[in-house]
């Protein structure tokens, strides 16, 4: 405030005299632009409208055919919200089971063993991969593995399979936008003036007059 | 001037800002508005929330459905920029013998810390100043309440905050015109309110700096800025073009509407259009250069583009680069006349580093079960809070000073997460029958955590390790940690008192002992005290002000200053300083003093 301002100028200058190392600009040289990404890591610096995934989905097309059965037995259509693999939730645990993360790296091996396991099953007691088998012996397998709590012993693995794809499943149909009216979420839309807080039928439900 | 896309800056400034996060920021257009040349020295690069803000994107369109991960902890449209607990290329570590591992956020973007914050802004109260002399622990600050309570008026008002005034012991209220309304509580928090009320907790409205309604922009500009018709006309202008919260997206993704408060929406626009400041990004600094005389002449930094070293010049220069960056500076910053660091004369740079005590615990809640769907987005934050409510048995809970409770629940945005409760209510169900459950349970959990007042301890201190460098050569920090049992206690109050409200509510709830359920140093991001002020030069680095003992023009502000670490987080109060620091340093540089 005290001094007009002179001519632009670079300061840029030769650090030399003044202080230690580093290699220098050049005089003379076209100042460099300044980053717009970062680009040492994908996630350090995403994109948000054009995501990448930059790890590979692992499994075949054999296993996700296998999982397009199974992910629609966990979660079918009805009339308010789709099957999961109508939002192709094969492909989302494809993503899902390739991630570079521990959980992820966990989450493959059971994922994998696991269908492999499922039709292993199925063809001891059926001479049949899963994904041929008829409904009802679809979900007489289920019904021995869903609970890992009354699975049997010789069970135990197929039913950490299914509670690990169980809740993958889940976690991924209901993070979708097309369950979300069925399952009772009405927000991600602005609303003009004050928030209109709970509607007076919830006040009663839960009595909470004049808090 | 501008954002200097072509690198080229005025010859000398006279002031330079390390930082553009709330201190850098509230300094730098403060100054601009009072036609002080500016260069503010961002190490990230520049970061624009009204392009760039992912506001309505839904996890479908992220990798993992949008879920946290080691790159990106708070979720894929977490508004943090080229860095997290881990920046590519900037390491830190712990100190041999430390107890604990200190975990170190950095962003790296202009605006920093402000684009990703809860916007929680709590006044620090009465007591919080004065701590040593209520308790005999840590340090008291060389201000009170008094001296600070019309800077946080100006502060409110320049951000915008919501809130309301309960007139609670150590928990100031703002004067009237200050705070605008605060949102409707969504049921989730009532049916807190109802219950905590049983247990004699408090629950009221919280305050945050989110705009509920629009802002006056001319008459706020006119109370803030009396005597400077351009400051009230660039900042009453920008005030009335930002939007009120329209009650949808998290805050934590930014806000490209301006609703909310970042620096890069609220404090570096105005400051841009008077044309007195300067921003150059992607500069990395390494120390503050000084005269034989012992004044700084301003910084020597590292162009990340080019990674060529540069030095900027300038009158005065003031580090606002956060808590342990700040540090990290004045230690580097050797020289014959400073062989321990510069402004370190008092040995402090560095230690005294605390966080907030950290705890929190989720439960379910039978009755919030099959409610009839409304939108409970809202504020994307909290509408309520707990403030400290146990001062007058304070002396029996075994340990010092207090902690406040965030909490929440309803059914906000689902993600992974939001059915992982059905893992135990609904084990073993599938088809149909699932997706009933999944309706059922959605939204029926209520989650707290507590946020306390850590203790400055001799055990927590970050300094220069003396084995490492950076990719920019610059040397790295190491930590070292070790909680008091004032901390210890704490959290374990606080998992008490979770689960008693949870089991109040019909839940079944089990505490942790402290120990087990404290976050990380560093987790809760509410570092502070690394260059405390004080009230002499042989026990503080700096002055109320934030000006070093030791070299006149050289100014900190940011929490590394902070003499405590009340449980009100500190956003608020470094942007309440920082104006404080202004109109001195404004006044002092009319004097010719510096």
């Amino acid at each position: 405030m005290h001094e007009p301002q002179i001519s632009r100028r670079s300061i840029f200058k030769l650090v030399a005299a003044a202080s230690a190392a580093g290699s220098l600009l050049p005089a003379g040289a076209e100042p460099p632009k300044p980053l717009s990404k970062h680009v040492n890591n994908p996630f350090s610096d995403p994109d948000y409208n054009n995501p990448t995934i930059p790890w590979d989905k692992p499994m075949v097309a054999s296993e996700l055919a296998t999982l397009t059965v199974l992910v629609d037995l966990i979660l079918p259509a009805d009339e308010e919200s789709p099957a999961a693999s109508a939002i192709d939730l094969p492909d989302f645990l494809n993503e899902w089971v390739g991630a570079p993360y521990a959980e992820n790296r966990e989450d493959h091996d059971t994922i994998r063993g696991g269908v492999s396991w499922i039709n292993t099953h199925a063809y001891k007691l059926h001479g049949r991969e899963f994904k041929d088998l008829a409904e009802a012996q679809q979900t007489a397998i289920l019904d021995t593995i869903c609970d890992p709590a009354k699975a049997a012993p010789e069970l135990a693995y197929g039913a950490r399979f299914f509670q690990k794809l169980r809740m993958l499943t889940l976690g991924g149909y209901y993070s979708h936008p097309a369950t979300w009216k069925a399952l009772g979420y009405v927000g991600n839309v602005p609303i003009a003036g004050p928030y209109p807080g709970v509607p007076e039928e919830i006040i009663k439900m839960l009595g909470l007059e004049g808090l | 001037m501008a954002i200097l896309t072509d690198r080229k800056s005025l010859r000398e400034y006279d002031v330079i800002i390390v930082g553009s996060g709330a201190g850098g920021g509230m300094m730098g257009m403060l100054l601009a508005l009072n036609g002080v040349k500016v260069l503010m020295i961002e190490a990230g690069r520049n970061y624009d929330p009204q392009k760039e803000t992912p506001m309505f994107n839904t996890p479908d369109k992220a990798p993992l459905r949008g879920k946290g991960t080691q790159d990106r902890f708070f979720g894929h449209y977490d508004a943090t920029v080229g860095g997290g607990w881990q920046v590519p290329g900037e390491p830190y570590g712990d100190k041999p013998g430390t107890e604990e591992e200190f975990w170190w956020w950095r962003p790296r973007m202009l605006g920093g810390r402000t684009n990703h914050w809860g916007r929680i802004s709590l006044r620090f109260g009465e007591y919080d100043f004065k701590p040593k002399s209520r308790d005999g622990l840590g340090f008291d600050w060389p201000i009170s309440y008094t001296d600070l309570a019309p800077y946080y008026d100006k502060a409110e008002l320049m951000v915008g905050i919501y809130g309301s005034t309960e007139g609670l012991e150590n928990t100031p209220d703002s004067p009237p015109g200050i705070l605008q309304p605060a949102p409707k509580p969504r049921a989730a928090e009532l049916l807190i309110k109802k219950y905590s009320k049983g247990l004699n907790i408090p629950v009221v409205p919280i305050h945050r700096a989110v705009l509920s309604e629009p802002m006056d922009g001319p008459a706020r500009a006119a109370k803030l800025f009396p005597n400077n018709p351009s400051a009230q006309r660039i900042v009453g202008n920008d005030m009335s073009m930002r939007a009120a919260c329209f009650w949808a997206t998290t805050c934590g993704r930014g806000c490209s509407i301006r609703a909310n408060f970042q620096s890069t929406t609220v404090l570096i626009p105005p400051a841009l259009q008077t044309g007195n400041l300067d921003i150059i990004t992607d500069a990395m600094v390494r120390e503050v250069m000084m005269d034989a005389n012992g004044k700084a002449t301003g910084v020597h930094y590292v162009d990340k583009i080019t990674r060529t070293d540069a030095i900027a010049k300038a009158r005065i220069v003031i580090l606002s680069a956060s808590t342990c960056e700040t540090a990290r500076i004045l230690l580097n910053s050797k020289s014959a006349l400073f062989p321990n660091g510069l402004a370190n004369g008092s040995g402090q740079v560095g230690k005294n580093l605390t966080d907030s005590v950290g705890s929190s615990m989720g439960g379910h809640v039978p009755e919030l079960e099959s409610l009839p769907p409304y939108n409970e987005d809202g504020a994307g934050g909290g509408h309520v809070y707990t403030p400290w409510w146990n001062y007058k048995t304070q002396e029996k809970l075994g340990f010092a000073r207090g902690y406040h409770i965030e909490m929440g629940g309803g059914r906000y945005m689902p993600g992974m997460g939001s059915l992982a409760i059905l893992d135990q209510k609904a084990p073993g169900v599938y088809g149909k029958k699932l997706k009933e459950e999944a309706k059922r349970y959605y939204g029926a959990v209520v989650g707290f955590a507590g946020r306390g007042e850590m203790i400055p301890n001799e055990n927590c201190y970050c300094e220069i390790d003396p084995n490492r460098v950076d990719q920019w050569g610059i040397p790295t920090l190491r930590f070292h940690w070790k909680w008091s049992d004032h901390e210890i206690n704490q959290a374990t109050h606080m998992q008490n008192t979770f689960a008693e409200i949870i089991n109040s509510m019909g839940g079944k709830a089990t505490p942790k002992p402290g120990k087990e359920a404290l976050n990380k140093p560093g987790e809760i991001i509410h570092e502070a005290g690394t260059a405390m002020m004080g009230s002499d030069a042989k026990s503080s680095v700096v002055n109320s002000f934030g000006q070093t003992w030791d070299v006149k023009n050289l100014f900190l502000m940011d929490a590394s200053i902070l003499p405590s670490n009340p449980d009100k987080n500190l956003t608020l109060t470094v942007l309440a300083l920082a104006w404080r620091s202004a109109d001195y340093l404004l006044d002092e540089m009319k004097q010719g003093n510096i």
